[in-house]
């Protein structure tokens, strides 16, 4: 059996995470990781709800221990539970708020820390244990399980750090959540495998954002979205100086790249991924549009399917967006990113596909039809928010808009949600996108002249 | 409520809906309904653009202890009484 080490930090005494301004060392997580080891509660699946990032790494850590198996949907509205629930039937939340508002057993995070044990070990994981699955919104309405094991997600930890430069000097401070894929990389795995620090905050307004930055020592790194960046750099006219950028979830211009660089002061670095294959590339946007793909990772093609493969992806994975490789092949380690796959939907980070829209829309009892659009030519910074075309006339708009709550993020509810008597579906049953754009056209204009008039 | 304040509740209410380009009317704004989730219908996207351009008119910037607590923005009142006593301009 081979294993690889939980932490990196090469001592007890270094530093493993920041939080209110005081450092944390190994060996006082490694004292917590035991303790909420030896109280997890039966079953082996979990959703770890803890909001403090540093409650969620000793939470993932004690589960890691005990071989437990985190689930990580990408969003946590009550049908999303439910489906957790009906996937494995043990599952249990770990919360550290007073109200989790998961509907599910709950095991509240031990308020007091134990004093630190004089000389904990780092524990030593089996790489081929599970650690984690990971949900994409299948088409069918049922999520779609990702298998995460010890080993790859170690291996992709360290290929982020070695990119990028981190080391045991850095302290990390993330605007993204650990719940999600790059959250949970880039702000806790990385921190781990590196020997870096991370910072338990998890901020929100830029001002905070501003404050939890300040409140580390140099080397500090930023890990954000093209989203909060934006905010970030719109709102604030003084930023704190920070050694490292990181952005993901969707590709920055490079106008903002450059903006960000500059007042940062920092290089700023992009990392492109998937749920299915992680991390697979990154680049310096602000320099150069081309990714370069992570240490040991090449892409390669049979006659329709752009894979890759290498380094922390075991098995030839499927990219399904839209990538131009460069240079000569058979095998690639330089491409352009042209586009996300036309069925996937990313506002601001939080990922969906409009199949799974589709589906939930018109599984809600008194909706006869129904199709979400996506709006066209939107940058990555912006937010566009989706359009839902709607043949459901026993049905108030806010009925029809709490029922869709229930079943999917708010991020994507629909705005507008238009009624129409029916959708200009073809003899085949099929609703061209042009049709339904036509019709979304018609009843825009109608709706600004009602204004006008 | 003093006039003040309610000239203020008017005027951020328009603020919301101009700078979300919501389908309602600033009137439609119940006082002491929810904006967050239910309610409203916002979301935490439609809460920092709606903190950048307080901080933008209002002249101080929003803050909370993290990502969940969104407490200022329970209302249109809620919000109304933070800015009014936060205010510089």
């Amino acid at each position: 059996m081979s294993t690889l080490p939980l932490i990196a930090h090469r001592t007890l005494d270094a530093i493993v995470a920041w939080r209110n301004c005081t450092p944390i060392s190994a060996r006082q997580f490694l004292s917590e990781v035991e303790h909420v080891a030896g109280l997890l509660p039966q079953g082996r699946h979990v959703l770890n709800l803890c909001g403090d990032r540093y409650h969620f790494a000793v939470s993932l850590a004690a589960c890691i221990v005990r071989g437990r198996v985190s689930l990580l949907p990408s969003t946590h509205t009550r049908e999303t539970v439910r489906q957790m629930q009906r996937i494995s039937p043990d599952v249990f939340c770990i919360t550290d708020q007073e109200n989790s508002g998961a509907d599910l057993p709950t095991f509240r995070y031990p308020e007091s820390a134990p004093s630190s044990a004089p000389n904990p070990a780092i524990p030593a994981i089996d790489c081929d244990q599970v650690i984690a699955e990971v949900f994409t919104s299948g088409s069918s309405g049922l999520p779609i399980p990702h298998t995460k094991r010890w080993g790859s997600l170690v291996k992709n930890a360290r290929a982020e750090a070695e990119r990028l430069g981190v080391n045991t000097a850095h302290a990390i401070l993330g605007t993204v959540p650990p719940q999600h894929m790059y959250g949970l990389e880039s702000t806790v795995l990385m921190p781990w495998q590196s020997g870096a620090a991370l910072h338990a905050g998890h901020p929100f307004y830029p001002a905070d954002i501003c404050a939890q930055l300040a409140e580390l020592p140099h080397p500090r790194m930023l890990v954000t979205t093209p989203f909060h960046l934006r905010t970030l750099l719109t709102d604030q006219a003084k930023l704190p100086a920070v050694d490292q950028l990181l952005s993901a979830t969707a590709p920055l211009s490079q106008t903002l790249a450059r903006e960000a660089e500059a007042r940062f002061g920092a290089p700023l670095h992009e990392i492109y991924g998937c749920t299915e294959a992680g991390q697979i590339a990154s680049r310096r946007t602000a320099a150069d549009i081309e990714w370069q793909t992570l240490p040991n990772v090449v892409l390669g093609r049979d006659t329709k399917t752009l894979w890759a493969v290498g380094g922390h992806i075991d098995a030839p994975t499927p990219l399904i967006d839209v990538i131009e490789p460069l240079g000569d092949g058979p095998k690639w380690t330089r491409f352009l990113l042209h586009g996300r796959h036309a069925d996937l939907v990313n506002i601001a980070g939080k990922r969906t596909s409009l199949a799974y829209l589709n589906h939930q829309l018109n599984a809600i009892p008194g909706v006869l039809d129904g199709v979400f659009l996506q709006p066209e030519h939107v940058h990555a910074e912006d937010i566009g928010r989706l359009t839902a075309l709607v043949v459901a006339p026993s049905l108030t708009p806010a009925a029809l808009i709490q029922a869709l709550r229930e079943c999917i993020d708010p991020t994507f509810l629909p705005r507008p949600l238009l009624f129409v008597d029916t959708l200009p579906r073809n003899a085949t049953g099929k609703l061209p996108e042009q049709m339904a754009r036509n019709l979304l056209a018609s009843l825009q204009a109608q709706l600004t002249n009602r204004v006008l008039s | 409520m003093s006039e003040v304040n309610q000239e203020l509740q008017n005027e951020i209410a328009g603020l919301i809906v101009s700078s979300l380009n919501l389908d309602v009317s600033p009137e439609d704004i119940q006082a002491d309904a929810p904006l967050y989730g239910e309610g409203l219908g916002l979301d935490s996207i439609d809460i920092l653009e709606v903190a950048l351009v307080v901080s933008k008119r209002f002249g101080f910037q929003l803050r909370a202890d993290n990502a969940d607590n969104v407490k200022i923005f329970s209302s249109l009142s809620s919000l109304t009484q933070h800015i009014a006593a936060n205010k510089t301009k």
